[in-house]
């Protein structure tokens, strides 16, 4: 096998030198990052400094100015709308306010991609919607319209319709955000379990740094347009850069001992 | 002095900055309109067609828009047979109020009037709920799932304002010719076959044909112009209602230039 066939095996997606900017804005200078099969990978960063821009690009929503996107070895960049199609197939992306389509109940929502995607009658979609909610602890929700729906509900309920075509990656835009501790864990255990369920590829764009040492595999810090650092939760706190050091301390997520940093206490 | 001098220079050079960029702006405006007619007709024809989502487009700018046209369609009859009757008396040509009406009606005010009334009804509507689902990101997760927002959201909405506007148009016609019947004979004393006679001699298939051509040009400008509004709707709340105004003015105008220009393409070509 060819050096660069096994590193696709290992590397679902690879991002090579992406630059973008909006007007003025350089916002990505040159992100070079490899999301790896099967495991939780997490980007982390401040606010502002492009990480939904960059999850955005992964799937073909936005055009970078220049770099190269591989999914499965496909550079998906110069791709159209219509050959993207194919590829984005294979995603599945849960919003930060979970994106629901507020016309339509969570049934309908949740069955969307059925309908879009496959020939499937009402009867089996709804038998598979019904499934799939009640897995999440959404049993009942299913006459209900977005808008009646916690914050936490509306989350999951986008989770269930990113999981009913059964991608093979999964997308998270700032999971936990503006969900209490409780609701917080649930989420993260929610996307460990999935991921070991489905053996999915699972991308979270975050700047929970508990969350992310609580789940994560592989995480990469975006700084400035740019991953500064990228390795296992391990190297990234043995990472001497700075911005990440400050990252760390200042989130308080990681206690510090003796000047050494440990991960915070890990839950059951 | 010197900087009051270089005041003024720097507002002429803001002012003429201004001048060229209307008619830049104008320019990106329409470019930006044809591109997304352009990607609406590549969407047309790829699979899938969802009936469900054309017949949904169409109910809403069609069916809904039905008893609305009625009315104004009867009222704008009504109130032409009167200004006419009054008019035309003084020097005793009244017999002609169903001609001139008629003429007036199928040529101009029905698709005119026909288009704002769908622009300010489903045409805010359309840029309203395309700018909330933008800003919702509901469109980039249309996206996500591998559906084209475009021809999901887009395409539907284009060709049921292609189709259901001259309809709607020929609803006006109809409505409209009865109001001023109704007026002119029973409340002006118009002899009944005189109107009726006069309004079949000049009102002749072109003349409503002239009117229908020009409802399909503004049934799909209006929703496209409605459509891109929403579409590219950024800043919120905010964003959708300067989304929202933008569609509807941008609508009026587009509809009340486009008819001159047509009307003379069309009168041309008549001649012939």
């Amino acid at each position: 096998m060819s050096d660069d066939a096994e590193k696709s095996q290992q590397f679902q997606i690879r991002i090579r030198d992406l630059h973008k900017s909006f007007g003025e804005h350089h916002v990505l200078r040159g992100i070079d990052l490899d999301i790896e099969r099967g495991k939780i990978n997490i980007v982390i960063g401040g606010s502002g400094q492009g990480k939904s821009v960059l999850m955005k690009h992964l799937m073909g929503l936005l055009k970078p100015d220049q770099g190269h996107i591989y999914v499965d070895g496909e550079d998906i960049v110069s791709l159209g709308e219509y050959e993207l199609n194919p590829i984005r197939r294979k995603f599945g992306m849960l919003f930060q306010y979970a994106a629901l389509f507020d016309s339509l109940t969570v049934e309908e929502n949740v069955g969307f991609p059925l309908f879009e995607h496959t020939r499937k009658h009402s009867a089996e979609v709804r038998t598979e919607v019904k499934k799939r909610l009640d897995a999440l602890g959404l049993a009942g929700t299913e006459k209900k319209y977005p808008a009646e729906l916690s914050g936490g509900m509306r989350k999951r309920v986008g989770l269930a319709r990113a999981l009913i075509l059964k991608p093979e990656i999964l997308l998270y835009d700032e999971p936990t955000t503006g969900l209490d501790p409780v609701a917080t864990k649930n989420v993260d255990d929610m996307i460990r379990d999935i991921s070991k369920e489905t053996g999915v590829t699972s991308v979270v764009i975050s700047h929970d740094m508990a969350s992310t040492f609580r789940i994560a595999d592989r995480i990469s810090m975006l700084y400035e347009g740019k991953i500064v650092v990228s390795g296992s939760p391990d190297e990234v706190l043995r990472s001497s850069h700075e911005m990440v050091r400050m990252f760390i301390e200042m989130s308080g997520a990681i206690r510090i001992q003796d000047g050494s940093v440990a991960p915070p206490v890990a839950p059951s | 002095m010197e900087s009051a001098r270089s005041r003024i220079w720097q507002h002429t050079v803001r002012a003429v900055d201004r001048l060229w960029m209307t008619p830049v702006h104008i320019v990106e405006l329409v470019g930006d309109h044809l591109t997304l007619l352009g990607r609406a007709a590549f969407w047309l024809f790829k699979r899938p067609f969802r009936t469900r989502v054309y017949l949904e487009a169409m109910e809403f700018i069609g069916v809904e828009s039905v008893g609305i046209v009625a009315m104004i369609g009867a009222f704008v009859g009504m109130v032409f047979a009167l200004q006419l009757t009054s008019a035309l008396r003084q020097f005793g040509t009244e017999s002609y109020v169903g001609a001139t009406l008629g003429i007036a009606l199928t040529r101009e005010l029905a698709p005119v009037f026909t288009s704002i009334v769908v622009a300010a009804r489903a045409g805010a509507g359309m840029a309203t709920e395309l700018g909330s689902m933008r800003i919702t990101e509901q469109i980039d997760a249309l996206s996500t799932m591998a559906v084209s927002p475009v021809q999901y959201l887009v395409t539907p909405r284009v060709v049921a304002g292609i189709l259901m506007v001259p309809l709607l148009c020929m609803l006006f016609n109809c409505v409209g010719l009865c109001g001023g019947y109704g007026v002119a004979v029973y409340l002006q004393n118009v002899d009944r076959g005189v109107f009726v006679e006069n309004a079949r001699a000049v009102v002749e298939y072109r003349e409503i044909l002239q009117g229908l051509i020009k409802a399909t040009i503004f049934g799909g400008a209006l929703t496209l112009i409605s459509c891109q509004q929403g579409y590219n709707a950024s800043g919120g709340a905010k964003g959708v209602g300067i989304g929202t105004t933008r569609a509807v003015v941008g609508s009026f105008v587009t509809i009340l230039v486009l008819d001159y220009f047509l009307t003379d393409v069309i009168l041309f070509l008549q001649r012939k």
